[in-house]
């Protein structure tokens, strides 16, 4: 059942952001933006979780997972060390994501070059 | 249709942007929607597998085993835009592609790829975020203003009291 | 001569008298590809970047231009050129390697029409004998400049075009054999307000059909006076719009054969081009490659070819302004062999 509900929630984050490409004419850049924004917004109010619970990796592989990866930081060092949580704790939990991203770019870029 | 906008255009370029708008081909939303349904859950659906693997032979517990998970999902995104392969997939995927955070990856490397002519400090160093970088500033800012709001109305959550 | 008011008629007959033609892999798998002199199987044409690859393109199809043209590059009074490099770098960067007298000019994609008729104004009033003048553009370098990177997923809409890799170049000279060039609108700036760099048709439709409205007003002829009229990088939405246009301004479009270079150079069929092929080099090898062999066969005795260009930046696009264009007409007869 994991598998299927990663496929469909998966699959229905992308069709609204189809959607924003195609009825709202939203760029890639500003569709992302806005998905990761609301995975913040979701995040903050605790329902992401349960929402990756229950999705599995249809909910976790989405941009939105980042923006409540994000916000999930900054609450864990908020209830630690108070307001100067908020800022410090941002990255804490998301940086498999961003670093992995740069490393292997900054590799594939080093080894390989575009096709166009 | 009126609006503030419209209202700066002179009669002629109103009457030619209507002309415009109806002559457009329109978007096969429909196909489209379908399509990023099919990439997108499928994408997620290998999400799910490389994670199961993780949690089953990796011994990850199921709350960790979400960071190697992306980590796999990049290297494949990374793997396929070297290969020219993830742009042509695109084409088809659209929000299916670019979406999961395989979408982001793809931003980075073929940015990085791209800029490598310009050299590996201000070519690959300087415009990897190009494309990925709104991403990273608006998630943060919006994490930041969550982070305060929680801060104000649950005061329980630390600091002031 | 200037005749009516932004059109000049020669009256030395400034004549093409050797052109060339030198395009990419992707142009080279569509219907007009037995009509270009180069086809280079590599995108990046053996190049360590897709702007020197784009400056390549260009100084080979220079260099034979010059040698169709029975002459060498000393002898070459001025070059002029433009692409769609920030500061023209193909273009220079070719210059230089002539290493003769340049004049740098930018038409977005109505840059070949442009050239080729400061070129024939320069030679109709004696104040050269032999000019170079060429466009050239690449897909991969246009991409990385105006849109995403190459590999960069984004879905095309299907008013998107596809930039032609390609570079045209063309010798005029104060007559001797070749198709002669009869006269050239220069077009004012247009701009109708439209937003999306993904739908440049429609842009510059209203430019196109300005610039050729300008054309007959100014010399009183009738469009059954040429055998085509051929607008460079409409292609399908703006080609679409532009018969809208004619029709809501009764110009008797119909009197003639009316096409369009990024129309022609694809096959829609098997080349994934959405609305069509864009690009300075559109025009140019479109032109110099399958409407000069049509010339010299006599399948056409007189033509007008009207380039046109959209004249945003990424800067001007992100700054939320509109999209202001452009569009040059030349006329050419004859070089029937």
């Amino acid at each position: 059942m994991d598998f299927f509900w990663a496929f469909v929630i998966g699959g229905l984050i992308c069709v609204f952001g189809q959607i924003c490409f195609d009825v709202f004419k939203l760029s890639p850049a500003h569709t992302a933006t806005l998905l990761v924004v609301l995975g913040a917004i979701v995040g903050g109010l605790g329902l992401y979780e349960p929402f990756i619970e229950f999705a599995g990796a249809g909910a976790s592989i989405p941009i939105t997972s980042f923006g409540n990866s994000l916000v999930k930081g900054a609450l864990g060092e908020l209830k630690i060390h108070g307001l100067v949580g908020v800022v410090t704790g941002i990255f804490e939990i998301t940086s498999a994501g961003i670093s992995s991203a740069i490393i292997f770019s900054f590799f594939a870029a080093l080894i390989f070059k575009p096709k166009g | 249709m009126s609006n503030s906008k419209m209202k700066k255009l002179t009669p002629t370029q109103q009457e030619y942007q209507k002309l415009a708008l109806a002559k457009e081909p329109k978007r096969p939303l429909l196909i489209n929607c379908w399509h990023a349904f099919v990439a997108g859950g499928t994408i997620c659906l290998i999400g799910q597998v490389v994670q199961t693997a993780f949690i089953k032979w990796g011994g990850f517990e199921q709350k960790d085993a979400g960071n190697p998970t992306v980590a796999v999902m990049v290297i494949l995104s990374t793997i396929l835009t070297v290969l020219g392969v993830y742009d042509k997939l695109a084409q088809w995927a659209g929000a299916g592609s670019a979406v999961p955070v395989t979408g982001f990856a793809n931003t980075m490397s073929s940015a990085a790829l791209e800029h490598k002519s310009e050299g590996m400090v201000l070519g690959v160093g300087g415009k990897m975020f190009k494309v990925a970088g709104p991403v990273i500033v608006f998630g943060t800012v919006a994490a930041f203003i969550i982070g305060i709001l929680h801060w104000v109305f649950n005061p329980s959550m630390g600091g002031m009291v | 001569m200037l005749q009516g008011h932004q059109t000049w008629v020669f009256q030395n007959q400034p004549t093409i008298s050797g052109t060339a033609t030198v395009v990419g892999p992707f142009e080279g798998q569509g219907p007009l590809s037995n009509d270009f002199d180069i086809i280079h199987g590599d995108l990046s044409v053996g190049q360590k970047s897709w702007e020197k690859a784009e400056r390549t393109l260009l100084e080979e199809a220079n260099k034979l231009a010059i040698e169709n043209a029975g002459l060498t590059k000393e002898q070459i009074n001025f070059y002029l050129g433009g692409d769609l490099m920030d500061e023209i770098i193909s273009s220079s960067f070719a210059a230089r390697t002539l290493a003769v007298p340049f004049l740098g000019i930018f038409g977005a994609c109505s840059t070949a029409m442009e050239g080729l008729s400061l070129a024939s104004l320069i030679i109709d009033t004696n104040s050269a004998n032999y000019v170079l003048a060429s466009a050239c553009s690449h897909n991969a370098s246009a991409e990385k400049q105006f849109r995403y990177p190459t590999e960069y997923g984004a879905q095309k809409p299907p008013t998107a075009q596809f930039t032609v890799t390609g570079a045209g170049s063309a010798v005029v000279t104060k007559g001797g054999k070749g198709p002669k060039v009869l006269s050239a609108t220069i077009g004012r700036v247009i701009d109708m307000g439209l937003k999306d760099p993904f739908n440049m048709g429609a842009a510059m439709a209203p430019a196109a059909v300005d610039t050729i409205q300008a054309h007959f007003r100014d010399l009183k002829l009738e469009p059954s006076y040429y055998d085509l009229i051929v607008t460079g990088d409409l292609a399908k939405v703006g080609y679409e719009l532009a018969l809208e246009l004619f029709k809501k301004h009764h110009f008797p479009i119909a009197e003639t054969q009316y096409n369009d270079c990024g129309m022609m150079i694809y096959d829609y069929e098997t080349q994934d081009v959405q609305a069509g092929g864009s690009g300075c080099g559109c025009s140019a090898v479109v032109t110099y490659g399958h409407l000069f062999k049509k010339l010299r066969r006599g399948d056409y005795k007189r033509i007008l070819v009207v380039a046109t260009g959209a004249l945003l930046s990424p800067l001007s696009f992100q700054q939320g302004e509109s999209i202001p264009c452009i569009a040059h007409a030349v006329a050419i007869e004859g070089g029937k062999e």
